[in-house]
């Protein structure tokens, strides 16, 4: 029995390597021409909904968690937020009043205020996309997997065959560190000391 | 997976790459699918990795970050990418004409050498032994070249003219002086050279040293990326006139001196009729493609595959005989020459070893996919590399060495043919297709053509029979279907009467389509006045003048017509285009074309969007700069009218 059926963007910053290419793709989605040579030169330039925030070693992809019982929603005075039949948390900008009042309320930071227009904007999933049934533009981008789209079972249990794959290699001593995101500069000092030692490969 | 029809209107393409499909081979055209969607950074030119303080990245969208670690902004990282971008093209082309002007010398030196030791050879004098591995096969073209260097002919042998040739060649490549490059000055219209060097007072910048005239060639390269290293040149305008200046020593002197001492070793191409397409593998035959870009080598490979001995081992081997076709630039330079049938462009790489026809694909160097050896995998084909510096992991390596030529180049074609027997008969399926076309329009074929001077073209184009004449040039681009837009806009033109001249991939493309047949003028693709010219001449209406490195050809006949009508290049009604633009090289060409004083259509978009002041220069300042500048536009028929309207502009400026 499904526990959940909405798919929603899953973040993995162990495989974020900081290209930023989801927030092009992101800016992109969300401009009027849809494509990036005449979207750089639209009056106002599109705005990407998605931020690679550098975290030290790290890279973490932050977007909008698109909640059940969302914060943003509840507090929303106008009802400019709401949730589409895909569950997703919208934003009618017709009825936003630029209190930014679910910007306070949300937990990760999420929805930014839009000075030209004096409206809030978020992650909508991309919903031209989605009716035709592609993935979000920033899960497209991505190239290393650090976005995935799907239901919570889908990735649990993705998520869940990759650690035991990786323990049954870790046991075999074949495991490799990965070479993405945080694991790169892992393995990079790895492969400094390796070759320091005089034991490069 | 991509439908076989969406990525070529080639019909053997769509065969082949169905083919593939159907044996899981992987193709250029998944690997790029992969690729989707392509950094955006990337194809806006805004990403540096020029220091290890980056790499850097500017926001395209205005916000933050709007400078790289070192300040940089978005346009002085894009003209610095361009300028890269222009320099390793102009490194490619101008280290292949370096190659030919060694092996030139080489040739002189050995024909000394042999003099001396009082080797038995007939007409040594003449450099036509055929115990050297390589001769002055054109001895007028020498003469030509020699004369136009300003070097006395009188007297001398053809082995102390090669050498001084030869020399006069080397010397521009690494000379120091702040003279422009003697081949530069011996080719080059006075007019055009007065606009090379006021280029910088018009762009603002007269301290800028010796105009835009190059001054060596490796120097302008070198220059490049000493402009390009952090913290030396930030003005996108200086960055971009260097970058003119490093594209007009690839013009001017890299690829003019590879094709002028090709044509000196190899003999200038005259009109000659051959075969295009995959249709030209032959099913009993021992199959070689030679792929790449350097005649050098080809030629040889040519010459080894007539040997008495090897044939008889082929038919031992159980075929009919040697069939050696070419693919890209390297095949399109043998085809000129010697009419050998060209199975292709550059997507057609990997298809032809689909065929499982192929006994050995022979590479030298430029534009071969690392990809065709895991073709080569599915099939009994061998991939041989054979350059020193294009090493390919899992090909055979056969050295080439200018001294020992003809025994490489047997040993490269026996193992080709011994390789026959490995075929697996049942798995090989040739397209049939194949399309004729007259080719080797060489400046000197057209002259000849002509009755020794341009003036009936001059009259055609005075009289608007002839409405101007348009360059195309090479590549494929897996972006584009292929050849979709070199036909469509060739086609474009024509019907608005427009006389084509064009090189490299293109030049196969339009073969491919029968538009190097003088009965295409009889299509409704082609406009009255341009049938009629054509009619009257027995010329097709476009003309095939080489390989990418021959873009000079167009450059020289482009000189010829200014000189003849005493005005700058870039006051006739000239314009170039690269419709599946791909390479860094394309990039060179595109630049030394606009330099030189021929506005340019690209329909490949290059990495500079993200630059708007770097834009403006490229699309809009340039025409102050040095009379002509760049079209961008993917949709081949605009891009066809942008290109006719740029000619009738300035036939109204020329009063014609």
């Amino acid at each position: 029995m499904p526990t959940d059926s909405k798919p929603t963007i899953f973040i993995n910053p162990a495989k974020c390597i900081g290209c930023r290419q989801c927030e092009i793709a992101c800016a992109v989605e969300h401009s009027q021409s849809k494509d990036l040579f005449s979207a750089i030169f639209e009056d106002p330039l599109p705005l990407p909904r998605i931020h690679i925030l550098p975290m030290g070693a790290y890279n973490v992809p932050m977007n909008c968690r698109h909640c059940d019982g969302a914060p943003c929603v509840e507090v929303c005075p106008t009802g400019a937020l709401y949730h589409d039949e895909d569950g997703a948390v919208m934003i009618t900008p017709e009825k936003c009043i630029g209190c930014k009042m679910c910007a306070i309320v949300c937990p990760f930071g999420i929805p930014e205020f839009e000075a030209l227009n004096g409206v809030m904007f978020k992650c909508d999933l991309c919903p031209d996309r989605r009716v035709e049934g592609k993935l979000p533009a920033c899960v497209e981008a991505c190239k290393t997997g650090a976005l995935q789209f799907g239901t919570i079972d889908e990735i649990v249990s993705n998520v869940r065959k990759e650690t035991a794959e990786r323990i049954i290699r870790l046991k075999e001593g074949t495991y490799e560190e990965e070479y993405n995101g945080w694991d790169l500069f892992r393995s990079m000092y790895a492969e400094i000391i390796r070759i320091n030692e005089g034991e490069s490969k | 997976m991509k439908k076989y029809k969406e990525v070529s209107i080639d019909s053997t393409t769509q065969r082949m790459y169905e083919r593939a499909q159907e044996m899981g081979i992987e193709t250029v055209w998944e690997r790029l699918e992969k690729q989707q969607p392509q950094c955006g950074y990337g194809l806006l030119g805004v990403c540096c990795r020029n220091c290890m303080m980056g790499p850097c990245r500017i926001n395209p969208f205005g916000g933050e970050p709007r400078r790289g670690v070192c300040g940089a902004d978005a346009d002085t990282i894009v003209a610095r990418n361009l300028l890269r971008m222009i320099a390793a093209g102009a490194a490619a082309h101008s280290d292949h004409g370096r190659h030919v002007a060694l092996t030139l010398l080489i040739a002189a030196e050995m024909a000394e050498k042999f003099k001396k030791e009082g080797k038995p050879v007939l007409e040594l004098d003449n450099m036509a032994s055929n115990v050297l591995p390589y001769q002055v096969r054109d001895v007028e073209k020498l003469k030509a070249v020699a004369k136009r260097l300003g070097i006395e002919t009188e007297g001398k042998t053809i082995r102390e003219l090669a050498r001084e040739v030869a020399e006069v060649a080397l010397h521009d490549f690494g000379k120091q002086d702040e003279e422009a490059l003697a081949f530069l000055k011996a080719y080059l219209n006075p007019k055009t050279y007065e606009i090379f060097e006021k280029a910088p007072e018009k762009a603002g910048m007269p301290w800028f040293e010796n105009g835009i005239l190059p001054r060596g060639i490796d120097r302008e390269i070198v220059e490049s990326l000493h402009r390009t290293h952090i913290g030396t040149d930030h003005d996108p305008v200086s960055i971009l006139l260097h970058g003119l200046k490093t594209s007009l020593g690839d013009a001017w002197g890299g690829s003019l001196i590879a094709t002028e001492l090709q044509d000196i070793l190899f003999g200038t191409p005259q009109v000659i009729k051959a075969e295009a397409n995959l249709g030209v593998l032959k099913e009993d035959y021992v199959n070689i493609v030679v792929h790449g870009h350097e005649p050098v080598l080809s030629e040889k490979i040519v010459e080894a595959a007539q040997d008495p001995e090897l044939l008889e081992l082929a038919e031992k081997l159980g075929a009919k005989g040697i069939n050696v076709v070419g693919m890209c630039c390297t095949g399109l330079e043998v085809l000129m020459r010697h009419g050998i049938p060209i199975a292709g462009n550059f997507l057609q790489q990997e298809m032809a070893i689909v065929t499982g026809a192929v006994e050995a694909m022979v590479v030298d160097v430029q534009c071969i996919m690392p990809a065709t050896v895991d073709v080569a995998r599915c099939f009994h084909t061998k991939i041989i590399d054979t350059s020193p510096l294009a090493t390919f992991p899992g090909a055979i390596h056969i050295k080439f060495d200018e001294r020992r030529a003809d025994e490489i180049a047997r040993e490269i074609v026996r193992t080709a043919v011994e390789n026959f027997p490995n075929r697996s008969k049942q798995r090989v399926e040739i397209p049939k297709e194949k399309m004729a076309g007259y080719v080797g329009f060489s400046v000197e074929a057209i002259l000849k053509h002509f009755g020794g001077s341009l003036k009936p073209l001059e009259e055609a184009i005075v009289e608007g029979k002839i409405k101007g004449v348009a360059g195309l040039v090479g590549c494929n681009n897996p972006k584009i279907k292929q050849d979709h837009n070199h036909i469509k806009i060739a086609n474009e033109l024509m019907k608005r009467d427009v006389l084509l001249i064009g090189t490299g991939c293109w030049a196969t493309a339009a073969m491919k389509y029968g538009i190097f047949l003088p009965e295409y003028v009889d299509t409704e693709n082609v406009g009255p006045g341009l049938r009629e010219f054509a009619k009257e001449w027995g010329i097709p209406p476009a003309l095939n003048m080489g390989s990418c490195v021959d873009c000079t050809r167009m450059l020289v006949l482009a000189d010829l017509i200014a000189r003849d009508l005493n005005v700058p290049i870039s006051a006739l009604p000239v314009v170039g285009s690269a419709p599946e633009a791909m390479t860094e090289k394309a990039v060179s060409i595109g630049t030394y074309f606009v330099a030189s004083g021929i506005t340019t259509h690209l329909g490949i978009v290059p990495p500079v969007l993200g630059g708007p002041k770097v834009v403006k220069i490229l699309t809009q300042d340039l025409y102050d700069i040095v009379g002509a500048a760049f079209i961008v536009e993917p949709d081949p028929y605009k891009a066809a009218k942008l290109m006719y309207d740029h000619i009738m502009k300035k036939r109204k400026e020329l009063g014609i």
